[in-house]
């Protein structure tokens, strides 16, 4: 049985604890409401004030405008952030799982040492380097491109996947990888067929971790992206919000918001189990 | 990469292949899994070095440097560094920072903590209930913004309509016209936003509390407070310094919520440091300069997390 610690619902009685609990869930929920209500609000209702608290019809007029606005192709925006944060979350699976492995099980001199190097982009914020890495990118000439900035995502991703990859690796019995070696895979084959359906977990965590901080991503998107056509959506919202089109539209504005905020909820809803451990693992490492 | 070279295997060179034993093919075997290694590990590594390890090399170059977007640079030693030390904008900025992580992190230390111990019991209710807090963590810092931009905007924001009718504002009042309401806003909006990761980390922490001393202290007579006093708070100690030296670190680094919300207003007064070297590299171009603000950023940082560390430490032997 477990004991109390001193735990809040151990001094309150039963129905106190359910009314704290259900009080915080509407502060909770509250913000992400107003956001769907507003979004779906109708254009005469959306600019009531003050505001309404339950949208009287629901209607898309908001993502229409949205969608219209003179100077700006906001789907396209959105399809850039699909293709930058899948493209993202692809290649830092890849390659964390790649290096895990060579990490955890085929160990060469100077592994170590290389190890913690490509755990210290943790240590070091990214935003303290992102001038240099402005100029890095402009001599490359990836400035002002989605394939660079999914390539700085995978960076900067890359020590978390690595970190997991590798323990989900070194977690597995030796045995396992001999086992398949002596019917006769190549260690590509093993490493496929055998180890990464073991380390599955694994990949699904760095895999959701990568997706969350990608699309979400606004530094280094601002920055190094500076043309429209090119923006993610969240640097999209910044001139919507900014009224750089005329007025500001509160109702095309909390639309660009669902749009972000929608995918992350739905993803979060089905899958948190492997988001919360990797939210875990990544802290306690 | 150099040290790739078979350093055990050394044989004079010229000298005739080793003869094929049984130990030589291991050892053989071994070092081909050894390059596959490399092989694997290298992409990585590659990403690492040039997106990451060369930049940050770049940071203590380019600072000494009078580094413009386009044209030449030029090399100006700690000149940058001697400005920086009397540049009003940026002390003020670091000033303000300071002030807003002075001001959240026991904001997201206590919430989370009481959160954590709210949800923690496996009765029902508790998961749906920590799902529920966690839900935000999930959302994006900007898209989280720009949220309650909205909510705190004068006259037809929902949040700035509930103040009103409680009393708290006036009709023509504006949140972000006034320092200490915008900072208030952003304060509750990141609240809002991370405080379910604070809970995940503490409820974690009190998960590995291990019962046997708490039935212990529960024989010798202990109520539920002086359990959270004497056994809890400093059993979870360390859990307690994680979420410390997170939230402080994630503090010092604010940008998002500044930049959407109060756009660094009113008249200048919400510039956090990250956006004083937004402003300075991106806004103005001086790139040398930029960097030289990035690398007091990093050399403040990392003083800060030092001394959490020592100071959590230190009273860990007591």
């Amino acid at each position: 049985m477990r004991t109390i610690i001193g735990d809040v619902r151990s001094t309150v009685p039963r129905i106190a604890w359910w009314v704290i609990c259900l009080a915080l869930t509407v502060v909770f929920l509250y913000p992400l409401y107003v956001m769907l209500s507003m979004a779906f609000k109708g254009p005469t209702e959306a600019g009531l004030i003050p505001p309404t608290l339950f949208p009287h019809e629901l209607s898309l007029a908001s993502f229409r405008r949205l969608a219209s606005v003179q100077g700006l192709n906001v789907f396209g925006n959105v399809l850039n952030s699909v293709v930058v944060t899948l493209g993202a979350t692809a290649g830092t699976v890849v390659l964390s799982t790649l290096a895990g492995y060579a990490f955890a099980r085929a160990r060469f001199p100077g592994s170590g040492i290389l190890f913690f190097l490509a755990l210290a982009t943790f240590m070091i914020p990214f935003q303290a380097v992102i001038t240099p890495l402005f100029k890095v990118m402009q001599v490359l000439h990836l400035n002002n491109s989605l394939l660079g900035l999914a390539i700085v995502y995978i960076t900067f991703n890359l020590p978390f996947g690595l970190f997991i990859m590798r323990n989900s690796f070194a977690a597995l019995p030796a045995s396992l990888e001999e086992a398949a070696l002596v019917d006769g895979c190549g260690i590509l084959g093993a490493i496929r067929s055998v180890l990464l359906p073991v380390v599955m977990p694994g990949v699904i965590t760095t895999a959701l971790l990568t997706f969350f901080a990608t699309w979400n991503e606004f530094f280094a998107a601002l920055i190094l992206i500076t043309e429209q056509d090119k923006f993610t959506l969240p640097v999209t919202l910044t001139l919507v919000s900014s009224g750089q089109f005329g007025t500001v539209n509160w109702g095309s504005l909390q639309a660009g918001v669902a749009l972000t905020i929608i995918p992350c909820i739905v993803v979060y809803v089905l899958l948190q189990r492997y988001y919360v451990s990797g939210m875990l693992s990544g802290a306690l490492k | 990469m150099t040290s790739l070279a078979p350093g055990r295997a050394l044989r004079p060179p010229g000298s005739p292949p080793a003869p094929r034993t049984g130990r030589g093919r291991r050892r053989s075997a071994s070092r081909r899994r050894a390059l596959l290694g490399l092989a694997l590990a290298a992409p990585a590594l590659v990403l690492v070095t040039v997106f990451f390890l060369v930049p940050l090399v770049l940071t203590f170059w380019m600072s000494l440097h009078n580094w413009p977007l386009m044209g030449r640079a030029r090399f100006v030693g700690l000149d940058n560094y001697s400005r920086a030390v009397g540049d009003e904008n940026f002390l003020r900025a670091l000033r303000f920072t300071l002030l807003y992580t002075v001001v959240i992190t026991p904001v997201l230390l206590v919430l989370g903590l009481f959160l954590a111990l709210l949800v923690r019991r496996p009765v029902r209710g508790a998961r749906f209930f920590q799902s529920v807090f966690f839900m935000p963590v999930c959302i994006g810092l900007a898209s989280g913004s720009f949220l309650w931009l909205y909510l705190g905007q004068s006259q037809i924001g929902p949040l700035f309509d509930l103040l009103r009718r409680a009393g708290l504002v006036d009709a023509s009042d504006n949140l972000f016209a006034d320092v200490t309401t915008a900072l208030a806003l952003v304060i509750a909006m990141v609240t809002w936003k991370v405080v379910g990761l604070q809970m995940l980390l503490l409820l974690s922490g009190l998960q590995s509390i291990p019962d046997e001393v708490v039935e212990a202290a529960r024989i010798d007579g202990a109520g539920g407070w002086q359990l959270f006093r004497w056994i809890t708070l400093p059993l979870l100690r360390p859990t307690l310094a994680l979420v410390l030296v997170f939230s402080v670190a994630g503090s010092l680094l604010a940008f998002d919520q500044f930049f959407i919300m109060t756009g660094g207003g009113p008249s200048n007064s919400t510039i956090t440091a990250v956006y004083q070297v937004y402003r300075i590299s991106f806004t103005s171009f001086r790139l040398g300069y930029g960097a030289a603000l990035s690398v007091l950023l990093m050399v403040i940082l990392a003083a800060v997390s030092a001394v959490q560390m020592l100071l959590l430490r230190g009273t860990d032997h007591n």
